[in-house]
């Protein structure tokens, strides 16, 4: 980021100067002799990240935000959901690259370059990508809070089974199957607090029916 | 969060360099570990050197029938990978037994080893904590201790270290390869984490700036049998009470070579060299497991509120050989 563009975001958050140590760090020490060096101290970059499918080139970006709060109160996207925000909940999960992770634990500098995937990108226009249609048919939530969360978790587990990855539960491999055992150790990550979990499993069962495969 | 400089390792000697050049300065792998601390104010690094774009990402067999593991590897390609599966079972397993699948999607070979322990006085910067704050005192010693050690601690510490993937590496005498400001050194997966003694806040002894590259595990024909079994609160992702990762080699019913490593009960990976002692040579049978576990479990003191991990952790490693044996 240039000098002049953190000038202006101090001038447009005022209260920046009030919150953020390091400035009065700064700013005690003297007035500022370099912006740019505010600028890294303060710890702010550009980024660029693809998210579904639309080119985002941002500026400014606090290097202490998350993934989870970049796509949220930046982007506005808020179909992902902060549960707890230590990682325990997967309610926040999306999908980086293809793979699914928990966005309340990455920061967002880390992923320049990123083709990122959230719950509001996964059907294709209309058409619901084949787990939402699932949920849907099986009635896989109450509040719908953990929703996304499950869902974009569950599309990226259907892509680890099919490319072979074992689980805790898996016997052979060399074989993967999605019985219920296998749906419920993989998706331990996402928690329900309405416990809709027998029909969470049963869409994903239906889910991962070859018929549905994409 | 405290403010901090984020930046992007070019390479691995300049990575070393940012670090030494600032003694606040830490690396990030997947952030699943620090990111929570820094959030919690467990860690409040002014500068995050980012060093996941580091080309340590493959796993390779040497040509002396070593297996390399670049420290940027996932933990699920890890625990997927074919050479792992089918030679070093228990690592495998050990590592699909840890946290969930999003979070094996981010968390990296060198950040699973480098993760602290979940001491919940630890992780809450308002009780005293002996590891995050030296003289403070230890709240645990009196105070919640399902999750904490009975072999090996003091009293200054009695937390656990917590990682899955760090039990069984430690029962494969893995080699932890890292970079430091003078160059490479290997040092031995078991040397690597500590025990607290009157220094709770060294988990490992590495010092600041050397930056983990790889972790080697030699050829170990023994290791192709071998398991990892995790005793839990509940069935999946939750930590450990007590695992057990056992290797088993036996030839007309006499075993001629076992490798045993506990998890959940010490502040470091517990190599159970006695029991592997007593073991060597003789029956695989019950009795000789039990005689095994016993006086690897001589030297356990228990808290009050751990105390039925004795003997849970005896009957799991019982349970381990026996199947191993079974499967013979
Ligand atoms: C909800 C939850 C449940 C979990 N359950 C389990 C479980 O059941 N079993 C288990 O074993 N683990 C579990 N974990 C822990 C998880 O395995 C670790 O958080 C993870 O392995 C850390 O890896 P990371 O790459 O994300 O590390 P980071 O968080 O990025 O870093 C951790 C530490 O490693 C240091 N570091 C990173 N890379 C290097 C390097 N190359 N050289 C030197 N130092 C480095 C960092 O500076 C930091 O101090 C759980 C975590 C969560 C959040
Ligand atoms: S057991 Fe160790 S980590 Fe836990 S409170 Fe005591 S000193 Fe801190
Ligand atoms: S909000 Fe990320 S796991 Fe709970
Ligand atoms: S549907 Fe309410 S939390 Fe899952």
């Amino acid at each position: 980021m240039t000098a002049s563009h953190f000038a202006l975001l101090v001038d447009a958050n005022v209260d920046v100067q009030y919150r953020c140590p390091v400035y009065k760090r700064f700013t005690a020490a003297g007035a500022p002799s370099s912006l740019e060096r505010m600028a890294e101290l303060y710890g702010m970059d550009s980024l660029h990240v693809v998210v579904n499918g639309a080119r985002y080139d941002l500026e400014g970006v606090d290097s202490r935000t998350t993934l989870l709060d970049l796509i949220r109160e930046r982007l506005h996207l808020t179909g992902s959901k902060k549960g707890c925000d230590h990682g325990q909940c997967g309610a926040c999960t999306v999908l980086v690259n293809g793979r699914r992770i928990n966005a309340c634990l990455s920061l967002a500098l880390t992923h320049d370059g990123d083709a990122i995937t959230t719950i509001e990108g996964l059907a294709g226009g209309d058409t619901l990508h084949p787990v939402e249609a699932a949920f849907l048919e099986h009635d896989g939530f109450q509040c719908g809070y953990c929703t996304p969360g499950q869902i974009c978790s569950a599309a990226g587990m259907l892509d680890e089974a099919r490319q072979g990855q074992p689980s805790y539960v898996t016997d052979d491999a060399d074989h993967v199957e999605l019985t219920d055992a296998e749906i419920r150790e993989r998706m331990s990550g996402n928690l329900c607090r309405c416990g809709a979990y027998v029909n969470i499993v049963a869409a994903i069962r239906d889910a991962a029916r070859p018929a549905h495969g994409s | 969060m405290k403010p901090f400089v984020y930046e992007r390792a070019r390479d691995a000697a300049q990575a070393v360099a940012a670090l030494v050049a600032d003694p606040d300065a830490v690396f990030l792998g997947g952030g699943t570990n620090l990111v929570d601390h820094m959030r919690l104010g467990v860690a409040s690094p002014d500068r995050v050197v980012d060093v996941t774009r580091l080309p340590f990402d493959r796993i390779e067999q040497l040509a002396d029938g070593r297996v390399c593991i670049g420290a940027n590897v996932r933990n699920s390609e890890l625990a997927a990978h074919r050479l792992i599966r089918t030679r070093y079972p228990m690592l495998s397993q050990a590592l699909l037994a840890g946290a969930s699948g999003q979070l094996r999607n981010m968390a990296t070979t060198a950040g699973n080893l480098m993760q602290r322990t979940r001491c919940v006085y630890f992780q809450n910067v308002t009780t005293p904590c002996n590891k995050r704050q030296p003289g403070s005192g230890c709240s645990a010693i009196g105070g919640y201790t399902r999750y904490h050690a009975i072999l090996g601690a003091s009293e200054h510490c009695i937390a656990v270290h917590p990682s899955d993937m760090a039990v069984a590496m430690s029962a494969l005498d893995a080699r932890v390869v890292v970079l430091g400001p003078s160059g490479e050194r290997r040092i031995p997966l078991v040397d690597f984490h500590r025990l607290p003694g009157d220094e709770p806040e060294r988990d490992t002894v590495l010092r600041h700036g050397e930056l983990i590259t790889a972790v080697e595990l030699p050829a170990l024909p023994v290791a192709a049998h071998s398991l990892y079994r995790k005793v839990r609160d509940r069935r999946s992702f939750a930590f450990a009470l007590v695992s057990v990762a056992a290797a088993l080699d036996v030839r007309g019913g006499t075993i001629a070579d076992v490798r045993i490593a506990f998890g959940g009960v010490a502040h470091k990976p517990w190599r159970a060299t006695r029991a592997e002692e007593i073991l060597r040579g003789t029956d695989a049978t019950p009795e000789q497991f039990e005689r095994a576990a016993d006086t690897e479990l001589a030297a356990a003191r228990s808290q009050p509120g751990n105390a039925f991990k004795v003997k849970m952790l005896r009957n799991t490693l019982v349970a381990a050989l026996q199947e191993l044996a079974g499967a013979a």
